[in-house]
């Protein structure tokens, strides 16, 4: 038996509560809709929550990780790729991890604050360069939503004119740390594009929020709300309204639809009891993240949408992507004997490199940037690793911890990021067999690169390492082979999982239009990274913002227009 | 908090207050100082019973972590920073691989054996010439003999998780003049010493940036 949740009927009933969800609760609210909001996880806010500031040593793991702190276990977000009760499955020969967060806010608590607008060349690929798919939008479509989104949360750069990575309202950058301008000087020498970046970490105060206190801790949630993450952000603002309800510990079973063939809600799993609940909405908006939607979708059979909603022509759960990635460290000698000093700075990098070559010259046909790291972090578990590579080859006693002094803070490394172009190998489905332990049936996936990223990740490798020479450093590992994919990441591994719900204009090969509206369900919309047809050499949060507050216009012009 | 007792906490919290951090309030800086001070409480001294190693295995951990990291003029040994007690503590807890616990309880006994093997005594009863003539063999990665890689690998990996705790451990800040986990609202990049350190400056970031930017 399904109970209801509530005798009254809502709006919106939204499913996450991530950048695509809190984003969407925080616009339909503040246009008068009574939303509800579906989170798997439980509560959490940074401001009242973090671990920021406690040292390692105030705990007896000294900060490792655990099973669902898979970044450490001060890391605010909880969560990752094994989840207690929710496994998922692979294909035979794929290899793929899936990123999950369970918790308000979902995975804005984890990510990197790498806020990168996409720009005109990226909703445009494959008029480019003949891959993939064009998106059904523009630049210029999303462009003021990306103004809306660099105001209201906040986002630190600086105005570069780089055509194909547009500047956007930014607060002023932090001065670089002392081994990002030898990396600035190392990519001058390089040709290599090398500008401050652009993280949304306020360096002014806004909107009652106090500006960055360069701890360097963000990942660990920040009490005085100076990064951006969902629930302080966009959620608190939005239960302010008195027009938000939240149900945390609600995990989404079905999207019910009625005989008209519209969504009249969903239906979802009280964790805490186990009992089965529906709520009712006249607009449901999936932002569950871009598989779980898919998950969703693919569960909501009944005798209208036998194949699950949304899915008339097949295409939910095709068109998966995640970002490529590979990293290179290593010792720069002109670093040892550190000079002792403060180098915590905001949480993630100063500088960045944007994309900065023409790919008509190259192998593989989009981009990556590149990420910054090294210097002299807190010292927590794994300190050091490998110090058998460093020029005092190990050891023991005295000379060891002499060495470690001498080395701490010696090191640079880079990561690369790059595009994937969507291929059919790479898709994502109900498992005939296996479910979870409410009894939902458990997504299964497939997935290959093609030559396209492993060339890339070889060119990625090449680079970095002519970089660290060009530091006058020694890389700390040999060059991959073709044999070990050029030090390819594993697909789901970058935790930028995109597509499967994608927009586009021909509903034959797409799931939503191009409102983010489902194709067969006018009353369905999805917010969260389902929607994108093609990655960018950019992180994807940005753009989720930003669709979701146009998707969430275009729901209230609807509403008002009587046609939801 | 009086506006007094609001310089002392930022005192404390290793704040020089300067023009521009006005949105400091004074609440959220008496927030910041009493979480502050809750983390510098003192800790726990009770002597501490292992949950993974035996008590023959105790004995082996502590001399080994202490020839790893030896107290000098600096800073204590790696027992001083409880190294043992984290790598115990890690050893034991739900989340540990059944593989961890295998390698690092079969990592002792090939210490041990190695140690009868060549000196009929084990790690513990043998003298510091025979334990530095095993360890010299084991402790260099690239130098180290085909047939004791095995050995190589056990100590690789106890130290590295010595060095996690001695290093991530308030002791282990000092020692290397980790500054940071404060609040530090006048960031304004690294000082002159440092840039002048690695042969880089301000002046020199900008003036490239400005460059770019006119072409």
């Amino acid at each position: 038996m399904v109970e209801r949740e509530a005798a009254e009927d809502y709006d919106v009933c939204i499913v996450g509560s991530g950048a695509g969800g809190g984003m969407t609760a925080y616009a339909l609210t503040q246009q008068g809709a009574k939303v509800v909001m579906l989170e798997a996880g439980g509560e959490w806010y940074a401001s009242k929550d973090t671990k920021m500031m406690v040292p390692a040593y105030a705990s007896p793991r000294r900060g490792a990780s655990n099973r669902n702190r898979p970044f450490g276990e001060f890391d605010a977000c909880d969560g990752g790729w094994d989840i207690e009760g929710e496994p998922f499955t692979r294909a035979p020969g794929t290899q793929f991890s899936w990123w999950r967060g369970r918790m308000l806010g979902g995975r804005t608590n984890h990510w990197g604050r790498i806020s990168l607008r996409f720009g005109p060349d990226d909703f445009k690929g494959k008029s480019k360069d003949g891959l993939g798919e064009d998106w059904p939008i523009s630049y210029d479509d999303v462009a003021p939503y990306y103004d809306r989104v660099d105001d209201l949360i906040g986002v630190f750069g600086s105005r570069e004119g780089l055509r194909n990575h547009p500047d956007g309202n930014f607060q002023p950058a932090p001065r670089p740390r002392c081994y990002e301008l030898l990396v600035k000087k190392a990519s001058d020498k390089l040709d290599i594009t090398c500008i401050p970046s652009r993280l949304s970490i306020i360096t002014k105060p806004i909107h009652g929020r106090q500006a960055c206190h360069y701890c360097g801790q963000c990942n660990r949630g920040c009490q005085v709300k100076a990064n951006f993450s969902s629930p302080d952000v966009l959620i608190g603002p939005a239960l302010k309204t008195g027009k938000l309800t939240l149900i945390t510990q609600a995990m989404a079973r079905e999207v019910t639809v009625g005989k008209d063939g519209l969504a009249t809600g969903v239906t979802y799993v009280d964790k805490r009891t186990g009992a089965d609940k529906h709520v009712k909405a006249k607009v449901v908006v999936l932002a569950a993240s871009a598989c779980e939607s898919a998950r969703l979708l693919l569960n909501s059979r009944s005798a209208k949408f036998p194949q699950g909603l949304g899915n008339s022509t097949g295409w939910v759960g095709k068109g998966l992507t995640d970002t490529t990635g590979t990293d290179v460290s290593g010792f720069i000698p002109a670093m040892v004997d550190h000079v002792p000093h403060n180098e915590d700075g905001v949480g993630g990098m100063h500088v960045y490199m944007p994309w900065w070559l023409d790919n008509k010259k190259l192998d593989f046909p989009r981009g990556y940037h590149i990420e910054v790291w090294g210097g002299l972090s807190a010292p927590g578990t794994g300190f050091m690793g490998g110090i058998a590579n460093y020029p005092g080859g190990g050891g023991y006693g005295k000379s060891l911890k002499d060495d470690y002094r001498k080395y701490y803070g010696a090191t640079i490394g880079f990561s690369g990021r790059g595009e994937q172009i969507p291929n059919a190998d790479c898709y994502c489905e109900i498992d005939p067999t296996t479910v979870d332990q409410w009894g939902i049936p458990v997504l299964r996936f497939h997935w290959k690169w093609s030559d396209y990223e492993y060339n890339q990740s070889r060119h990625m490798q090449e680079t970095f390492r002519s970089l660290i020479h060009e530091m006058g450093g020694e890389v700390f590992s040999n060059m991959p082979t073709k044999d070990q994919g050029y030090g390819l990441s594993t697909g789901g591994s970058i935790i930028h999982e995109l597509g499967c719900v994608q927009m586009g204009n021909d509903p034959n090969r797409s799931v939503l239009n191009a409102n983010c509206q489902a194709h067969d369900c006018k009353n369905l919309f999805v917010t969260d990274g389902g929607p994108f047809v093609t990655q960018a050499d950019k992180n994807p949060t940005w753009t989720i913002l930003a669709l979701a507050w146009r998707t969430s216009d275009y729901i209230a012009q609807q509403r008002k227009a009587g046609a939801l | 908090m009086s506006d007094i007792n609001r310089r002392d906490a930022l005192k404390a919290l290793g704040i020089v207050p300067v023009a521009g951090m006005l949105d400091w309030s004074t609440p959220s800086v008496a927030r910041a100082t009493k979480m502050v001070e809750r983390l510098h409480a003192a800790t726990d001294t009770a002597a501490y019973a292992p949950k993974f190693y035996t008590a023959h295995e105790w004995k082996t951990v502590r001399m080994l972590a202490d020839i790893i990291i030896p107290k000098d003029e600096r800073s204590g040994s790696a027992t001083d920073a409880k190294a043992p007690e984290f790598m115990d503590f890690m050893l034991a807890e739900k989340d540990a691989s059944e593989n961890s616990r295998i390698q690092a309880r079969g990592g002792l006994a090939w210490l041990d054996t190695e140690m009868r093997a060549r000196f009929s005594t084990d790690f513990i009863a043998s003298t510091d010439a025979q334990r530095h003539q095993v360890l010299d063999d084991i402790a260099f990665g690239k130098k180290v003999k085909p047939e004791l890689r095995r050995g190589a690998a056990f100590f690789n990996s106890f130290r590295a998780s010595v060095a996690s705790a001695f290093f991530s451990s308030a002791m282990g800040w000092q020692d290397l003049k980790y500054i940071g986990n404060v609040f530090n609202p006048g960031w304004n990049g690294c000082p002159p010493e440092a840039t002048k350190k690695l042969g880089v400056s301000y002046e020199e970031f900008d003036a490239s940036l400005a460059k770019r930017r006119k072409q």
